[in-house]
Protein backbone atom coordinates (compact mmCIF):
# COMPACT_ATOMS: atom_id res chain seq x y z
CA UNK A 1 0.00 0.00 0.00
CA UNK A 2 1.34 3.58 -1.01
CA UNK A 3 2.42 5.89 1.81
CA UNK A 4 1.51 9.37 1.85
CA UNK A 5 5.02 10.13 2.42
CA UNK A 6 6.36 8.01 -0.46
CA UNK A 7 3.99 9.62 -2.50
CA UNK A 8 5.31 12.98 -1.44
CA UNK A 9 8.70 11.98 -2.20
CA UNK A 10 7.58 11.17 -5.52
CA UNK A 11 5.69 14.64 -5.87
CA UNK A 12 8.81 16.04 -5.13
CA UNK A 13 11.22 14.01 -7.24
CA UNK A 14 9.05 14.26 -10.03
CA UNK A 15 10.33 17.38 -11.62
CA UNK A 16 7.93 18.59 -14.47
CA UNK A 17 9.38 18.71 -17.79
CA UNK A 18 9.79 22.16 -17.73
CA UNK A 19 7.24 24.90 -19.49
CA UNK A 20 10.34 27.25 -21.10
CA UNK A 21 8.08 28.75 -24.18
CA UNK A 22 4.99 28.35 -22.70
CA UNK A 23 1.99 29.51 -24.75
CA UNK A 24 -0.74 31.41 -23.68
CA UNK A 25 -4.24 29.61 -23.95
CA UNK A 26 -7.34 30.91 -25.91
CA UNK A 27 -10.32 30.79 -23.71
CA UNK A 28 -13.40 30.73 -25.34
CA UNK A 29 -16.49 30.38 -23.02
CA UNK A 30 -15.78 27.53 -20.88
CA UNK A 31 -13.58 26.42 -23.29
CA UNK A 32 -9.84 26.33 -24.75
CA UNK A 33 -10.91 25.13 -28.37
CA UNK A 34 -7.29 25.45 -29.94
CA UNK A 35 -4.55 22.48 -29.08
CA UNK A 36 -1.64 24.08 -26.82
CA UNK A 37 1.00 22.88 -29.21
CA UNK A 38 -0.97 23.21 -32.68
CA UNK A 39 -0.96 19.25 -32.92
CA UNK A 40 -3.39 16.62 -31.44
CA UNK A 41 -2.25 14.57 -28.78
CA UNK A 42 -1.43 11.20 -28.35
CA UNK A 43 -3.99 9.51 -26.10
CA UNK A 44 -1.37 6.46 -25.25
CA UNK A 45 0.68 8.77 -23.65
CA UNK A 46 -1.93 10.63 -22.25
CA UNK A 47 -3.06 7.48 -20.27
CA UNK A 48 0.20 6.92 -18.97
CA UNK A 49 0.84 10.51 -17.81
CA UNK A 50 -2.33 10.09 -15.64
CA UNK A 51 -0.93 6.67 -14.31
CA UNK A 52 1.52 8.18 -13.42
CA UNK A 53 1.62 9.28 -9.90
CA UNK A 54 4.41 11.62 -9.65
CA UNK A 55 3.91 13.38 -12.87
CA UNK A 56 -0.10 13.27 -14.00
CA UNK A 57 -0.62 12.80 -9.98
CA UNK A 58 -4.31 12.07 -11.58
CA UNK A 59 -4.98 8.98 -9.90
CA UNK A 60 -4.24 10.62 -6.44
CA UNK A 61 -7.42 12.37 -6.60
CA UNK A 62 -10.05 10.60 -9.41
CA UNK A 63 -10.51 6.82 -10.17
CA UNK A 64 -10.45 6.21 -13.58
CA UNK A 65 -10.84 3.19 -16.01
CA UNK A 66 -6.89 2.18 -15.40
CA UNK A 67 -7.45 -1.46 -13.56
CA UNK A 68 -3.73 -2.08 -13.07
CA UNK A 69 -3.55 0.76 -11.09
CA UNK A 70 -5.14 -0.45 -7.28
CA UNK A 71 -5.28 2.62 -4.98
CA UNK A 72 -7.21 5.32 -6.84
CA UNK A 73 -8.36 8.43 -4.65
CA UNK A 74 -12.11 9.65 -4.37
CA UNK A 75 -11.77 13.01 -3.99
CA UNK A 76 -13.03 13.87 -7.23
CA UNK A 77 -15.21 12.92 -9.96
CA UNK A 78 -14.28 9.23 -11.46
CA UNK A 79 -12.40 10.27 -14.94
CA UNK A 80 -14.64 7.38 -16.65
CA UNK A 81 -16.70 8.91 -19.47
CA UNK A 82 -15.21 12.37 -19.01
CA UNK A 83 -15.14 12.16 -23.04
CA UNK A 84 -18.65 12.16 -23.30
CA UNK A 85 -19.43 14.93 -20.91
CA UNK A 86 -17.02 17.43 -21.88
CA UNK A 87 -15.70 18.32 -25.23
CA UNK A 88 -11.75 18.76 -25.81
CA UNK A 89 -11.48 22.12 -25.44
CA UNK A 90 -13.21 21.76 -21.93
CA UNK A 91 -11.29 19.11 -20.96
CA UNK A 92 -8.22 21.45 -21.76
CA UNK A 93 -9.30 24.27 -19.99
CA UNK A 94 -10.18 22.33 -16.67
CA UNK A 95 -6.26 20.83 -16.91
CA UNK A 96 -4.96 24.01 -17.61
CA UNK A 97 -6.46 26.12 -14.86
CA UNK A 98 -9.96 25.07 -13.63
CA UNK A 99 -10.25 28.08 -11.36
CA UNK A 100 -11.13 29.74 -14.94
CA UNK A 101 -14.48 28.02 -13.79
CA UNK A 102 -14.71 27.78 -10.63
CA UNK A 103 -12.40 29.86 -8.10
CA UNK A 104 -12.93 27.11 -5.26
CA UNK A 105 -11.74 23.86 -7.10
CA UNK A 106 -9.32 22.11 -5.82
CA UNK A 107 -8.14 20.86 -9.04
CA UNK A 108 -4.04 21.77 -9.39
CA UNK A 109 -3.22 24.52 -12.15
CA UNK A 110 -1.63 22.58 -14.49
CA UNK A 111 -0.45 24.62 -17.62
CA UNK A 112 -0.08 27.64 -15.60
CA UNK A 113 2.31 29.69 -13.47
CA UNK A 114 0.95 32.86 -12.44
CA UNK A 115 -0.69 33.21 -8.55
CA UNK A 116 0.73 30.50 -6.93
CA UNK A 117 2.37 30.67 -3.72
CA UNK A 118 5.59 29.64 -2.21
CA UNK A 119 6.21 27.56 -4.66
CA UNK A 120 8.94 24.85 -4.41
CA UNK A 121 12.42 26.43 -5.55
CA UNK A 122 12.54 23.10 -7.99
CA UNK A 123 9.80 24.10 -9.49
CA UNK A 124 9.52 27.25 -9.57
CA UNK A 125 8.53 29.34 -12.79
CA UNK A 126 7.39 25.66 -13.88
CA UNK A 127 3.92 24.10 -14.94
CA UNK A 128 2.83 20.73 -13.91
CA UNK A 129 2.37 19.28 -17.12
CA UNK A 130 4.12 20.67 -20.60
CA UNK A 131 1.89 21.80 -23.17
CA UNK A 132 2.27 18.51 -24.98
CA UNK A 133 1.72 16.30 -21.79
CA UNK A 134 -1.72 17.98 -21.43
CA UNK A 135 -2.38 17.51 -24.99
CA UNK A 136 -1.58 14.02 -24.71
CA UNK A 137 -4.34 14.00 -21.43
CA UNK A 138 -6.35 15.57 -23.03
CA UNK A 139 -6.67 12.85 -26.45
CA UNK A 140 -6.89 10.40 -23.75
CA UNK A 141 -9.37 11.58 -21.56
CA UNK A 142 -11.70 12.24 -25.06
CA UNK A 143 -11.21 8.90 -25.31
CA UNK A 144 -13.13 8.14 -22.21
CA UNK A 145 -17.05 7.96 -23.59
CA UNK A 146 -18.24 5.49 -20.97
CA UNK B 1 -50.27 9.28 48.13
CA UNK B 2 -49.26 6.71 45.47
CA UNK B 3 -49.82 9.22 42.32
CA UNK B 4 -47.27 11.68 44.45
CA UNK B 5 -45.20 8.44 45.06
CA UNK B 6 -45.21 7.59 41.39
CA UNK B 7 -44.93 10.98 40.04
CA UNK B 8 -41.42 11.61 42.64
CA UNK B 9 -40.18 8.27 41.30
CA UNK B 10 -40.68 9.10 37.30
CA UNK B 11 -39.23 12.80 38.31
CA UNK B 12 -36.43 10.60 39.73
CA UNK B 13 -35.60 8.55 36.81
CA UNK B 14 -36.31 11.28 34.18
CA UNK B 15 -33.47 13.49 36.40
CA UNK B 16 -30.93 10.75 36.41
CA UNK B 17 -31.51 9.91 32.49
CA UNK B 18 -30.90 13.48 31.68
CA UNK B 19 -28.08 13.54 33.99
CA UNK B 20 -26.47 10.27 32.06
CA UNK B 21 -26.92 11.96 28.96
CA UNK B 22 -25.50 15.37 29.82
CA UNK B 23 -22.45 13.05 31.32
CA UNK B 24 -22.17 11.34 27.80
CA UNK B 25 -22.01 14.61 25.85
CA UNK B 26 -19.03 15.67 28.72
CA UNK B 27 -17.29 12.67 27.90
CA UNK B 28 -17.24 13.39 24.09
CA UNK B 29 -19.35 10.77 22.98
CA UNK B 30 -20.52 13.57 20.29
CA UNK B 31 -17.04 14.78 19.94
CA UNK B 32 -16.73 14.03 15.65
CA UNK B 33 -13.07 14.25 15.91
CA UNK B 34 -10.83 11.44 15.04
CA UNK B 35 -7.36 10.88 16.13
CA UNK B 36 -4.97 9.39 13.47
CA UNK B 37 -5.20 6.11 15.42
CA UNK B 38 -8.56 5.90 14.76
CA UNK B 39 -7.99 5.90 10.89
CA UNK B 40 -5.07 2.66 11.64
CA UNK B 41 -5.49 -1.16 11.65
CA UNK B 42 -5.61 -2.99 14.27
CA UNK B 43 -2.05 -3.99 14.46
CA UNK B 44 -0.62 -0.94 14.54
CA UNK B 45 -2.87 0.49 17.24
CA UNK B 46 -1.70 -2.55 19.26
CA UNK B 47 1.77 -1.46 18.55
CA UNK B 48 0.62 1.76 19.83
CA UNK B 49 -0.74 0.76 22.91
CA UNK B 50 1.87 -1.90 23.40
CA UNK B 51 4.77 0.01 25.45
CA UNK B 52 7.11 -3.11 24.62
CA UNK B 53 6.10 -2.98 21.03
CA UNK B 54 5.85 0.74 20.31
CA UNK B 55 9.62 2.04 19.42
CA UNK B 56 8.90 5.12 20.24
CA UNK B 57 9.12 4.28 24.22
CA UNK B 58 13.21 3.07 23.33
CA UNK B 59 13.21 7.40 22.62
CA UNK B 60 11.28 8.05 25.79
CA UNK B 61 13.88 5.61 28.01
CA UNK B 62 16.79 7.44 26.31
CA UNK B 63 14.52 10.91 27.35
CA UNK B 64 14.68 9.83 30.99
CA UNK B 65 18.57 8.76 30.94
CA UNK B 66 19.29 12.35 29.21
CA UNK B 67 16.84 13.94 32.31
CA UNK B 68 19.19 13.03 34.43
CA UNK B 69 22.30 13.58 32.54
CA UNK B 70 23.96 17.15 34.06
CA UNK B 71 24.91 19.06 30.81
CA UNK B 72 27.04 22.33 29.72
CA UNK B 73 28.65 25.32 31.62
CA UNK B 74 25.99 25.04 34.31
CA UNK B 75 26.63 21.21 34.83
CA UNK B 76 23.19 20.57 35.92
CA UNK B 77 20.59 18.36 34.66
CA UNK B 78 17.11 19.08 34.04
CA UNK B 79 16.50 16.92 37.41
CA UNK B 80 18.59 19.06 39.12
CA UNK B 81 15.82 21.88 38.40
CA UNK B 82 12.62 20.08 37.72
CA UNK B 83 12.88 16.88 39.91
CA UNK B 84 11.08 13.91 38.56
CA UNK B 85 9.54 13.10 35.92
CA UNK B 86 6.47 13.65 37.23
CA UNK B 87 6.56 17.96 37.13
CA UNK B 88 6.20 17.57 33.48
CA UNK B 89 2.97 15.94 33.79
CA UNK B 90 0.24 18.32 31.34
CA UNK B 91 2.67 20.21 30.62
CA UNK B 92 3.06 18.68 26.59
CA UNK B 93 -0.58 19.33 26.87
CA UNK B 94 -0.67 22.60 26.79
CA UNK B 95 2.60 23.37 24.96
CA UNK B 96 3.34 25.67 22.64
CA UNK B 97 3.08 28.70 25.26
CA UNK B 98 5.28 32.36 26.16
CA UNK B 99 7.90 31.32 28.23
CA UNK B 100 8.53 33.72 31.21
CA UNK B 101 10.08 37.02 30.16
CA UNK B 102 9.78 36.40 26.73
CA UNK B 103 6.72 37.81 23.99
CA UNK B 104 6.75 35.01 21.30
CA UNK B 105 5.49 31.43 21.92
CA UNK B 106 7.90 28.36 21.54
CA UNK B 107 7.00 24.84 20.90
CA UNK B 108 7.98 21.60 23.52
CA UNK B 109 11.15 21.19 21.83
CA UNK B 110 11.83 25.37 21.28
CA UNK B 111 11.10 25.14 25.32
CA UNK B 112 13.73 22.50 25.67
CA UNK B 113 16.19 24.12 23.81
CA UNK B 114 15.46 27.20 26.10
CA UNK B 115 16.82 24.95 29.13
CA UNK B 116 19.48 24.06 27.34
CA UNK B 117 21.26 27.48 26.38
CA UNK B 118 19.70 29.85 29.15
CA UNK B 119 19.58 27.21 32.06
CA UNK B 120 22.37 24.31 31.43
CA UNK B 121 24.26 27.00 29.35
CA UNK B 122 24.87 24.10 26.46
CA UNK B 123 24.56 24.42 22.74
CA UNK B 124 20.45 23.76 21.59
CA UNK B 125 19.90 20.52 20.23
CA UNK B 126 19.85 20.81 15.88
CA UNK B 127 15.88 19.91 14.94
CA UNK B 128 15.18 16.52 14.94
CA UNK B 129 18.24 15.20 16.64
CA UNK B 130 18.06 11.92 18.58
CA UNK B 131 18.58 13.73 21.45
CA UNK B 132 15.97 16.71 21.18
CA UNK B 133 13.30 13.63 20.16
CA UNK B 134 14.01 11.52 23.25
CA UNK B 135 13.32 14.93 25.60
CA UNK B 136 10.49 16.08 23.90
CA UNK B 137 9.40 12.24 23.62
CA UNK B 138 10.14 11.73 27.57
CA UNK B 139 8.12 15.00 28.42
CA UNK B 140 5.28 14.67 26.28
CA UNK B 141 5.03 10.83 27.57
CA UNK B 142 4.10 12.65 31.25
CA UNK B 143 0.97 13.21 29.71
CA UNK B 144 -0.24 10.76 28.20
CA UNK B 145 -3.92 10.00 28.62
CA UNK B 146 -3.98 13.87 29.45
CA UNK B 147 -6.78 16.11 27.15
CA UNK B 148 -5.36 18.53 25.27
CA UNK B 149 -5.36 21.99 26.90
CA UNK B 150 -3.68 25.27 25.34
CA UNK B 151 -3.32 27.69 27.81
CA UNK B 152 -5.40 30.63 28.45
CA UNK B 153 -3.04 33.36 27.89
CA UNK B 154 -4.68 35.89 25.60
CA UNK B 155 -1.41 36.68 24.33
CA UNK B 156 -1.00 33.56 22.17
CA UNK B 157 -4.72 34.61 20.16
CA UNK B 158 -2.86 36.56 17.19
CA UNK B 159 -0.41 33.80 16.95
CA UNK B 160 -2.97 31.26 16.60
CA UNK B 161 -5.06 32.97 14.59
CA UNK B 162 -1.94 33.55 11.75
CA UNK B 163 -1.63 29.91 12.41
CA UNK B 164 -5.39 29.49 11.02
CA UNK B 165 -4.38 31.95 8.31
CA UNK B 166 -1.39 29.58 7.41
CA UNK B 167 -3.54 26.25 7.54
CA UNK B 168 -6.03 27.80 4.94
CA UNK B 169 -3.62 29.29 2.50
CA UNK B 170 -2.93 28.28 -0.55
CA UNK B 171 0.55 27.39 -1.65
CA UNK B 172 3.01 25.26 -3.79
CA UNK B 173 2.60 24.60 -7.47
CA UNK B 174 -0.44 22.09 -6.68
CA UNK B 175 -2.06 25.39 -5.26
CA UNK B 176 -3.13 23.67 -2.10
CA UNK B 177 -4.34 24.69 1.29
CA UNK B 178 -3.83 22.41 4.26
CA UNK B 179 -7.25 22.85 4.96
CA UNK B 180 -8.48 21.20 1.51
CA UNK B 181 -6.86 18.14 2.40
CA UNK B 182 -7.85 17.90 6.47
CA UNK B 183 -10.37 19.89 6.80
CA UNK B 184 -12.76 19.54 3.77
CA UNK B 185 -11.28 15.93 2.67
CA UNK B 186 -10.67 14.24 5.66
CA UNK B 187 -11.92 10.61 5.90
CA UNK B 188 -11.55 10.48 1.69
CA UNK B 189 -8.85 8.83 -0.38
CA UNK B 190 -5.75 10.53 -1.46
CA UNK B 191 -4.61 7.43 -3.60
CA UNK B 192 -5.18 4.78 -1.80
CA UNK B 193 -4.57 6.15 2.03
CA UNK B 194 -7.24 7.68 4.30
CA UNK B 195 -6.62 11.66 4.60
CA UNK B 196 -6.79 12.43 8.56
CA UNK B 197 -7.62 15.15 10.46
CA UNK B 198 -4.36 16.25 11.28
CA UNK B 199 -4.84 16.22 14.98
CA UNK B 200 -1.46 16.64 16.56
CA UNK B 201 -2.27 14.19 19.20
CA UNK B 202 0.58 11.93 19.05
CA UNK B 203 3.79 14.19 18.77
CA UNK B 204 6.85 13.34 18.50
CA UNK B 205 5.53 10.26 16.96
CA UNK B 206 7.18 7.09 15.37
CA UNK B 207 6.32 7.36 11.80
CA UNK B 208 6.84 3.51 9.69
CA UNK B 209 7.63 5.00 6.92
CA UNK B 210 10.77 7.55 8.36
CA UNK B 211 11.63 4.45 11.00
CA UNK B 212 12.30 7.19 13.82
CA UNK B 213 10.90 9.53 15.91
CA UNK B 214 9.91 12.62 14.45
CA UNK B 215 8.27 15.98 15.16
CA UNK B 216 5.19 17.54 13.87
CA UNK B 217 7.40 20.17 12.33
CA UNK B 218 8.51 17.67 10.25
CA UNK B 219 5.66 16.29 9.02
CA UNK B 220 4.60 19.17 8.28
CA UNK B 221 7.33 19.79 6.07
CA UNK B 222 6.28 16.91 4.58
CA UNK B 223 2.86 17.80 3.39
CA UNK B 224 4.64 20.99 2.42
CA UNK B 225 6.69 19.00 -0.22
CA UNK B 226 3.48 17.11 -1.28
CA UNK B 227 1.97 20.22 -2.31
CA UNK B 228 5.44 21.33 -3.54
CA UNK B 229 5.78 24.43 -1.81
CA UNK B 230 9.23 26.06 0.35
CA UNK B 231 9.38 24.44 2.96
CA UNK B 232 9.17 26.83 5.93
CA UNK B 233 12.87 27.10 7.37
CA UNK B 234 13.35 24.99 10.47
CA UNK B 235 13.81 27.69 12.95
CA UNK B 236 10.21 29.47 10.99
CA UNK B 237 7.83 30.59 13.80
CA UNK B 238 5.17 29.39 10.83
CA UNK B 239 5.62 26.23 12.78
CA UNK B 240 4.49 27.64 16.13
CA UNK B 241 1.79 29.16 15.14
CA UNK B 242 0.34 26.26 12.78
CA UNK B 243 1.23 24.34 15.84
CA UNK B 244 -0.90 26.53 18.17
CA UNK B 245 -3.93 26.41 15.75
CA UNK B 246 -3.84 22.59 15.54
CA UNK B 247 -3.67 22.50 19.41
CA UNK B 248 -6.56 24.53 19.72
CA UNK B 249 -8.83 22.53 17.36
CA UNK B 250 -7.58 19.69 18.79
CA UNK B 251 -8.48 20.97 22.38
CA UNK B 252 -10.12 18.16 24.80
CA UNK B 253 -8.87 15.16 22.69
CA UNK B 254 -6.63 12.56 24.28
CA UNK B 255 -2.66 12.91 23.91
CA UNK B 256 -0.83 9.95 23.20
CA UNK B 257 2.56 10.22 22.57
CA UNK B 258 4.79 8.90 21.96
CA UNK B 259 2.15 7.57 18.91
CA UNK B 260 2.61 5.38 16.21
CA UNK B 261 1.82 6.16 12.67
CA UNK B 262 2.36 4.72 9.18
Amino acid sequence: MPRPGLLAAALVLAAPVAAAQQVAPQVVGDAIPASLTGQPGDAARGRAIVANRSIGLCLLCHSGPIAEERFQGDLSPSLAGAGSRWSEGQLRLRIVDGARLNADTIMPPYYRTGGVQRVARSFEGKTILSAAQVEDVVAYLATLKD
Amino acid sequence: MKVLRLGIGLAIVFAASWALAQGIVDKGVTDKRRSGTQDMGEALQKMQDDDTANPGMLFVQLGGQLWGKAAGAAGKSCADCHGGAASMKGVAARYPAIPKGTDAPVDLEGRINLCRTANQQADSFPPESRELLALAAYVAHQSRGLPIAPPDDPRLAPFRTRGQDLWKIRQGQLNLSCAICHDDNAGRKLAGVTIPEAHPTGYPIYRLEWQTLGSLKRRLRNCLAGIRAEPYAYDAAEYVMLDLFLMDRAKGMTLESPAVRP
